[in-house]
């Protein structure tokens, strides 16, 4: 069990007061605080060791490039995966960026399809409509259950033969729905499509063996797992690397460079075109090494236990509308929400007005909410640092706004 | 909990001049995409002033509060005087907006600049 006292001194911020109130942060679906040991090594590595890397024939180059490329072998290691098989990005919209260009440019052509899901944050939905319209493919959208999980019937119909990409997301960052993914990959690679998973908000809060997931690219984010902002990463199966195209080009991703043409370097540095950001990589190397010495099965027992109280406590109250999974195992550490009556963003103001930060609005998933036939939503979201507490002072807060607004 | 500004509840819970103007001289729609809210602003012109005014919407408390507290402060006035109105007249009157929830307020304000500026 995780020592929650413990984890919340490593996490400053939390120590910040908001208008003279405690901070209660339950927005960590958008981005995760960060602990001191994180924060440290980005200051340290400006303080001892900045350099670019991969190219000074210095000693503070060579030390640059190992904690950089150690910091990429943290991170294999974590999710399972082999050091070349993972890119560094700036986070996951330019990983799904980067692979429905480069995928795009190897595999899709006019006619053929390309299977999305209406839960999908922006970030996985509108590269995929930009490829689409470039290549004169169609996009196939995929529905959900009554209940927010999605429609594997209907999915299982569209995966057909025309189809060459199915991008879904592993956990619905608005329903918190988790996706089977492993089921969805057999569906894919029956008709030979390529599986690319938004994992922006899985890898933070669930163990995660790309292995084992069966999926063929994976994106997440370093910011959402205690990381700095600027880092992503981009994992994907060798071959597949290997046979992409470029996404961004320039310095770094070459081999050879003549006037006229360019060979490219291997992977995964054909896909990291310019400087990295170095010292948000080294920052992530420190998050997932905080992470596994937690244990990520216990992050997520302890993401658990603070989602099903919130998710308990919110449909006992008659005034509140739950979107996604009743059952608390059926999702992430998300829970969104709505007052009867009552805009979200007044809700997230009044409870702004106690301290605590909840996130208010479309979540980046419009045409989610229209399904959904509403214009937008609350969202408490819980992580390691949350307490049972802070989940009991949410909802009591809440009924205050229901007192005022409803 | 420190509450909204009194005001902005008491217009939420009591708004004024909510409603449709019958052959309005000025009719206008206005909304913010990202959060769903809409202002509907129609004036009843005479003389050059603000005759009578009704508005309609949905949204958030701070957009409607603000909505029916500005149809109470154009009502009687001279059009030229309400086309000089910045938005610091609006946020005044409602005593102190949070800086996250300017676009709520200013939602109403918006409306009445689009029906004026034809006139």
């Amino acid at each position: 069990m995780i020592d929650v006292r413990a984890v919340r001194a490593d996490f400053p911020i939390l120590e910040r007061k908001v208008d003279g109130k405690q901070l209660v942060y339950l927005d960590s679906g958008a981005t995760s605080q960060k602990p001191r040991q994180v924060i440290e090594a980005v200051a340290r590595f400006y303080q001892e060791h900045n350099a670019n890397v991969h190219r000074g024939l210095y000693q503070l180059a060579a030390a640059a490039t190992d904690l950089y490329e150690g910091a990429r072998a943290k991170v294999a290691r974590f999710i399972g995966a082999a050091p070349e098989e993972v890119v560094f990005t700036h986070g996951t919209t330019e990983a799904l960026n980067l692979v429905a260009y480069s995928l795009g440019e190897a595999r899709v052509k006019g006619g053929d399809e390309i299977v999305v899901t209406v839960m999908e944050h922006h970030a996985n939905l509108i590269p995929w409509q930009v490829l689409a319209r470039r290549k004169g493919a169609k996009l196939v959208p995929v529905g959900i259950t009554p209940e927010g999980e999605l429609d594997l019937a209907e999915l299982a119909d569209r995966v057909t033969g025309r189809a060459k990409v199915v991008a879904v997301t592993h956990v619905s960052n608005v329903l918190g729905t988790i996706n089977p993914i492993p089921e969805i990959a057999e569906l894919a690679h029956r008709v030979g499509a390529v599986l690319v998973v938004d994992a922006a908000q899985s890898v933070p809060h669930l163990p995660v063996d790309v292995r084992e997931l069966g999926a063929d690219l994976v994106a997440f984010s370093g910011h959402k797992m205690l990381g700095p902002t600027g880092i992503g990463v981009l994992w994907g199966r060798r071959e597949l690397l290997e046979e992409l195209p470029p996404f961004l080009t320039g310095g770094e991703m070459i081999r050879e460079v003549w006037l006229e043409r360019a060979t490219w370097n291997e992977v995964p540095y054909k896909f990291e075109a310019g400087t990295p950001p170095i010292a948000q990589a080294i920052g992530l190397g420190v998050a997932v090494d905080y992470l596994s010495s937690l244990g990520m099965e216990e992050v997520r027992r302890h993401d658990l236990r603070l989602a099903a109280r919130a998710l308990e406590g919110l449909l006992a109250r008659d005034y509140v509308s739950v979107y996604g999974p009743p059952a608390p195992e059926a999702r992430g550490g998300v829970v969104a929400f709505n007052l009867r009556g009552v805009h979200p963003h007044d809700v997230a103001t009044l409870l702004d007005q106690e301290g605590i930060a909840i996130r208010a609005g479309h979540h980046c998933a419009q045409p989610l909410h229209r399904l959904l036939d509403i214009p937008a939503s609350c969202r408490a979201s819980f992580y390691l640092y949350n307490t049972q507490e802070e989940v009991d002072a949410f909802l009591a807060a809440l009924d205050r706004v229901w007192k005022v607004l409803g | 909990m420190s509450p909204y500004e009194e005001v902005i509840l008491e217009h939420w819970r009591n708004p004024r001049n909510k409603g449709r103007l019958e052959a309005p001289d000025v009719d206008v729609v206005e909304a913010n995409p990202l959060c769903g809210d809409v202002v509907r602003v129609q004036l009843k012109v005479r003389d050059g002033r603000v005759e009578d005014v009704r508005f309609d919407g949905r949204g958030c408390a701070i957009s409607q509060a603000a909505a029916s507290l500005l149809t109470e402060m154009i009502k009687g006035k001279p059009l030229c005087e309400l086309k000089g109105w910045g938005d610091e007249v609006l946020l005044s009157a409602l005593g102190g907006v949070i800086k996250t929830r300017l676009n709520c307020v200013l939602l109403p304000l918006r409306a009445l600049r689009k029906g004026l500026s034809s006139r």
